[in-house]
């Protein structure tokens, strides 16, 4: 998918300019108004600064009105819109189609992400990944070896209908 | 089979946990587990009452986390008055009121109390309940409060890290509704569920047999029906007007037409106990089914209904 593309290389872009790109900085201002809108526009991007829209079929998971980062809610309605906004297709159902359209990333889906860290609501997501920020946690919250489990589920089980 | 192996041990490193439920389902024996109404007083008669019922024949009694977002006594004093007379609740947290520092502190407090069942749900949203203005919280979601638990149950330790001080035996269960879309994904967040620490499932309330039997194939496709205990969802329909109610109000329930017809067409009068006759159909087809290890029921206001359907669809004896 396009979009997945469009990520590499904005990672690729970045990546030279760590440096630069630090937490608090001037640059980092610059970034948050880029973010805002940038992914604003095209995701509706809710900046909770921890950007994981590459494992959720690049569609913002925190459009979700429960803030979901891990799968769909059971009250889904039959037309596959929210529980909550009945007007809006669940964001979740989106998600689904998005990742089976990813080829790259789709299946990071499975992974189970850690709690939101408030704290970098506002903030530059870029930023945070290039300096690991969004990803500082005390505990460990999963392993590599359990990532490496479920992803192939992910397609496995699509490929038997 | 595409699970892999490390998963598995995963899953073996779950400590026992002295649950009755978790003996039952381990043991292989059909489980049968309810649902509390939880009462609008501070009586704790009206919980007694409700349990003495109850727990003659469940090997789990439900306290219900302001289900629907409605008020009730809370699920935490419920487990608590439960415990007190020696039955075994499974106390159910939801995510929509109480955020992560609240969570894990009722974990704490509820397995001091006795309380040796957890079911992580995420919780319907306020704007289904009686108090639509209130603040949402969803601090965490259900599988980051399953891992969470699981976490301070296997290596002891807070989200920050810090240390807990004692033996934390907990069994850890989660909800699934295969009913609702995505349907090829629901197989999917069952394993990741599966992943994050849940040790059994209660469904949601299973109307439509046939979605159901196909969601345990795909189940059983990926070998997670040995994974995890699943008990499946049921309840009577206690007339056409609650059905129409339960369908159209309660997020998360699918009722198939050939159910609504069969109870329009009944009497009125007669709907409850058709009702009750669909509840025991279902439960004698899913039974069938590979991988269903018991049965959840589910009845609102109508406990005493729940102990004539576990014996019409020869459950009994239990012990
Ligand atoms: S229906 Fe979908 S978008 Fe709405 S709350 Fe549930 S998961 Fe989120």
């Amino acid at each position: 998918m396009v979009l997945e593309w469009i990520y590499d290389l904005t990672y690729a872009l970045l990546k030279p300019f760590k440096k630069f790109l630090k937490p608090n900085s001037f640059a980092e201002k610059a970034m948050i108004s880029i973010e805002k809108v940038g992914k604003g526009v095209v995701f509706d991007c809710q900046m909770c600064g921890q950007c994981i829209l590459h494992s959720t079929g690049m569609v913002c998971s925190m459009n979700c009105p429960k803030n979901l980062r891990n799968g769909p809610c059971g009250g889904v309605r039959l037309n596959g819109h929210c529980e909550v906004k009945p007007e809006q297709t669940c964001v979740w159902v989106k998600i689904y189609e998005g990742s089976l359209a990813s080829p790259k990333y789709g299946s990071e889906i499975m992974w189970i992400q850690p709690p939101v860290d408030r704290t970098l609501q506002d903030s530059s997501s870029w930023v945070n990944l290039l300096h690991g920020i969004d990803q500082k946690m005390k505990t460990v919250w999963q392993t590599q070896d359990e990532k490496d489990a479920l992803e192939p589920i992910f397609r496995g089980s699509n490929e038997k209908e | 089979m595409l699970w892999n192996l490390s998963l598995e041990g995963q899953m073996k490193k779950n400590k026992s946990s002295m649950s009755q439920l978790e003996q039952v389902l381990k043991s292989g024996r059909f489980a049968i587990t309810s649902e509390l109404n939880p009462p609008d007083s501070a009586d704790p008669e009206d919980v007694n009452r409700a349990a003495m019922i109850l727990a003659g024949f469940c090997d789990g009694i439900n306290a219900v986390d302001a289900s629907g977002a409605n008020c009730h006594m809370s699920s935490m004093s419920i487990c608590a008055l439960l415990t007190r007379v020696g039955y075994e609740p499974v106390y159910q947290i939801s995510c929509r009121d109480r955020n992560r520092i609240a969570i894990q502190g009722d974990i704490l407090g509820a397995a001091a109390m006795g309380v040796r069942n957890l079911l992580c749900i995420t919780g319907d949203d306020v704007s289904a309940g009686d108090q639509p203005g209130a603040k949402p919280v969803f601090d965490f979601d259900s599988i980051q409060l399953l891992r969470t638990a699981q976490m301070m149950r296997d290596e002891r330790v807070f989200l920050s890290g810090r240390k807990i001080t004692s033996e934390l035996p907990l069994f850890l269960g989660a909800a699934a509704n295969p009913f609702v879309l995505p349907y090829d994904w629901r197989p999917k967040r069952l394993a990741k569920k599966i992943a994050a620490g849940a040790q059994f499932i209660q469904t949601q309330y299973c109307f439509d047999v046939e979605r159901f039997r196909e969601y345990m194939r795909q189940v059983r496709d990926m070998g997670l029906h040995e994974q995890v205990y699943i008990l499946v969802g049921v309840g009577p329909l206690r007339s056409y007007r609650a059905a129409n109610f339960m369908r159209t109000k309660v997020p998360g329930i699918v009722i198939p037409d050939e159910i609504m017809d069969r109870v329009k067409k009944t009497p009125k009068e007669r709907q409850q106990a058709e009702g009750k006759k669909i509840c025991v159909e279902i439960i004698q087809q899913v039974r069938e089914i590979e991988g269903v290890a018991g049965v959840h029921i589910m009845a609102y206001r109508q406990e005493e209904l729940v102990t004539e359907i576990v014996q019409e669809a020869g459950l009994l004896p239990r012990r």
